[in-house]
């Protein structure tokens, strides 16, 4: 019997494809954002208001990882320039898209017409927060009707995010959320995040969103953004 | 317009995909090492990491058979969560989800160490 030190990653895997992924969307010129939530926080209302805010400016595509269903690439599919539905057949409890699948996914994208790339991924707070894709920027949606403490409960999603986008602000007047505490909370785990509080119902606060996207997108065009995946606290001790 | 609809057989829970990992990385390293069996698989999951030993391990029975691993055992250390704090440096294991610095009060906080997930050592034949 002989022991080895192994000292290997085992999410190594996916965070090679990952890198892959993105060097093949900066070739093509395409910025990609991994939007994250949970189940029906309005992720794919946010692709909608989001190519209806910039379709005249970029050509959008959208991998949809809709994982028992078609019914958000039904909903989208007009809209973008292309879709690919991810879906995971008989086996609708697939928790996160993973790197392998968007990597095949964008060999189905026509890439050289695009400028963006918006990944809804699998309504969840946990796993997703495991799975680098190859994204640019990580989005969390938080909506009010969840309540405000899902980065007390769900704290490394949060941690990781680019962006966090507060939906449904019209059920201001109806629920109990503390949209500074709510805040407090994640800039304490994650200084450098940027908040958007919007509703994709009424429109409010789509400007400035889709001002942010743009500005984004535009800043990658002169200088590719350095590999965001080595996400804290995952490091071997 | 229409969009082009892609099937992943990937049963549900991402410890199938990982468990692939770990048997990838096993096999690599017993080759490497020109082993005939392996016994033990040393594993080491940070107390905030989402994968569930239980999961792996049934994955690990279903994807090890007719390998060389098919009979090796797996163990999983758990490594205590980390929080460091952005104001006074302390470095500490969080009691509850209130997470305040014990040293400062402090609200603004890094995690430093809790979501491992890699293989620390095995055992060969
Ligand atoms: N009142 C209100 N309803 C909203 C808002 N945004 C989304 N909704 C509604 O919330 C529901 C869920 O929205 P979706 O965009 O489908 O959410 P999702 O995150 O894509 O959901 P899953 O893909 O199922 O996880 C829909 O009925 C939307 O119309 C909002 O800002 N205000
Ligand atoms: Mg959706
Ligand atoms: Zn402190």
């Amino acid at each position: 019997m002989r022991k080895i030190e192994v000292v290997q990653n085992i999410l190594g895997a996916n965070e090679s494809i990952a890198v892959q992924n993105k060097q093949i969307l900066d070739e093509s010129g395409v910025f990609a954002l991994n939007i994250m939530s949970s189940p029906g926080a309005g992720k794919t209302s946010l692709i909608l208001q989001t190519i209806a805010g910039l379709k005249d400016r970029l050509r959008i595509g959208v991998i949809e990882g809709d994982v028992a269903s078609t019914l958000d690439a039904e909903k989208v599919k007009n809209e973008a320039v292309a879709v690919v539905l991810i879906t995971t057949r008989n086996m609708p409890e697939s928790c996160s898209l993973t790197a392998s699948m968007i990597a095949t996914a964008l060999k189905k994208l026509p890439l050289a017409d695009m400028d963006l790339l918006l990944i809804e991924n699998v309504g969840n707070l946990i796993c997703p927060s495991e799975f680098v894709l190859g994204e640019h920027r990580r989005v969390v949606i938080s909506s009010l009707p969840e309540g405000d403490d899902k980065p007390i409960k769900y704290p490394m999603i949060f941690a990781d995010a680019d962006a966090v986008v507060i939906n449904k602000i019209d059920f201001l007047p109806y629920v109990e959320f503390d949209i500074a505490a709510f805040q407090e909370h994640v800039e304490g785990l994650n200084p450098r995040v940027k908040f958007f509080e919007v509703s994709c119902k009424t429109g409010a606060g789509m400007e400035n969103w889709c001002a942010w996207v743009q500005k984004e997108v535009e800043a990658s065009a002169y200088k590719s953004a350095s590999l965001n995946i080595s996400l804290g606290g995952r490091g071997i001790r | 317009m229409g969009y082009s609809v892609l099937i992943c057989y990937l049963p549900g829970m991402h410890e199938f995909e990982i468990t692939q990992s770990i048997l990838d990385i096993t096999l690599n390293k017993a080759k490497e090492a020109q082993a005939s069996r392996v016994t033990e698989i040393n594993l080491v999951v940070g107390e905030w990491s989402s994968f569930a030993p239980e999961c792996i391990e049934f994955y690990f029975d279903f994807l090890g058979k007719g390998t060389i691993a098919e009979e090796a055992n797996l163990h999983f250390k758990s490594e205590p969560a980390q929080l460091h704090c952005r104001n006074c440096s302390a470095v500490f294991h969080p009691q509850n989800t209130q997470w305040v610095c014990p040293k400062c009060q402090s609200q603004i906080l890094e995690i430093v160490g809790g979501r491992e997930l890699y293989i620390a050592t095995m055992e060969v034949e």
